[in-house]
């Protein structure tokens, strides 16, 4: 990005989703499964745990279905699906005009406040799409478009609970 | 590993990242409006990739295109997967990105992203630590693979043509809400 130069507008969203929508097709027909983004974390947590004791992570009943002997986490197919979408994020950012650093945050709001509300909201999302068996990817795109049950229930209850919390952050954004 | 199966992941993993820094939901800011009901790219996103999605699967199977039997389906547990997905709420609208989404936003130089990849990593550490006294709780109320038309007892495509009418529906709504004075 040149001195001065203005970021790109994004794409209208209907267009951007036609084309999530049909990168998500693709992948259901090439691949046979969909998009996922929290089940690449649980592989490469655990990739550690099997990097610190293999016993345990044999025995655990959650790193076990992902790690095992002969298992490399850099095989899996939602690690290297991710680190795809890192790639392309930076890449489609580049090309806009848009790479830079920063903390985006509410005016009032502190560079390590935003970071530790990152943090912790990051963690509870973890844990939740432990329990869920997903996220936003993996069961409300994924799921939902091939009209699983449990993915539309994922859905109606995160959007409950972002909403339900939401007039607490609602100051922080400004 | 073999060349293709290194190629596709990363592939549809570049198309996924694209797509979503195209939308704009690389930015937490762009993201809450979601929730402080000023900007509903989230909704529009999520609700045009799933429409398209669905209606590209159904119409391929019923042409013989592809056998939709081979893709695989999320199987469903109701009670986790509803408190997983208020705990998962609860997560996104305090950190302002998903997990998907705060990858892009790392890539793309936000280092609030990549304190929410920090948490997620810790968060799904921590309760594959603690997964043995959750383990009864994450196995319970199992009911396989269950798609929305056994439970209203429709059709596949009623269901589809439902779901394209809500998200119709719920596209007129936003596009009116934004409008607003």
């Amino acid at each position: 990005m040149t001195a001065g130069s203005e970021p790109a507008r994004y794409a209208d969203p209907y267009l951007a989703g036609v084309g999530l929508g049909l990168v998500l097709l693709a992948s259901y027909v090439v691949a046979g499964r969909g998009l996922g983004a929290s089940g690449a974390f649980a592989s490469a947590a655990g990739g550690l745990v099997q990097a610190v004791s293999p016993a345990y992570a044999a025995a655990n009943g959650y790193f076990s279905r992902y790690v095992g002997p002969g298992v490399s986490v850099w095989q899996d197919w939602l690690v290297l699906e991710i680190i795809g979408a890192c790639f392309g994020g930076w890449l489609s950012a580049r090309l806009a005009g848009r790479v830079r650093w920063e903390a985006e945050r509410g005016a009032d709001v502190t560079i390590p406040a935003r970071l530790m509300f990152a943090v912790l909201g990051g963690a509870a999302m973890g844990i939740g799409a432990v329990l869920a068996r997903g996220c936003t990817s993996g069961q409300a795109l994924t799921g939902g478009a091939l009209l699983s049950v449990g993915s539309w229930i994922f859905m109606l209850t995160a959007f409950a609970g972002a909403y339900a919390l939401s007039p607490l952050i609602r100051g922080a954004w400004r | 590993m073999t060349g293709s199966s290194l190629f596709v992941p990363l592939t549809v993993g570049l198309a996924f990242g694209v797509a979503l820094e195209r939308a704009g939901l690389g930015s937490a800011r762009k993201l809450i409006g979601q929730f402080t009901l000023t900007d509903f790219t989230v909704f529009k996103v999520m609700f045009s990739a799933i429409v398209t999605a669905m209606l590209g699967s159904f119409w391929l199977g019923r042409l013989g295109l592809i056998d939709l039997s081979a893709v695989y389906v999320p199987e469903t547990y109701v009670l986790p997967q509803a408190i997983g997905g208020l705990v998962f709420g609860i997560g996104f609208v305090v950190s302002g990105l998903c997990p998907g989404t705060s990858c892009v936003a790392a890539a793309s130089g936000r280092i609030d992203g990549l304190a929410v990849v920090g948490g997620i990593f810790v968060g799904i550490l921590g309760t594959g630590l603690a997964f043995p006294s959750i383990q009864s709780f994450y196995d319970s109320t199992s009911r396989g693979t269950w798609l929305l038309p056994d439970v209203f007892h429709l059709s596949y495509g009623a269901a589809v043509l439902v779901i394209v009418l809500i998200a119709l529906g719920g596209f007129r709504l936003v596009e009116y809400l934004e409008c607003r004075p």
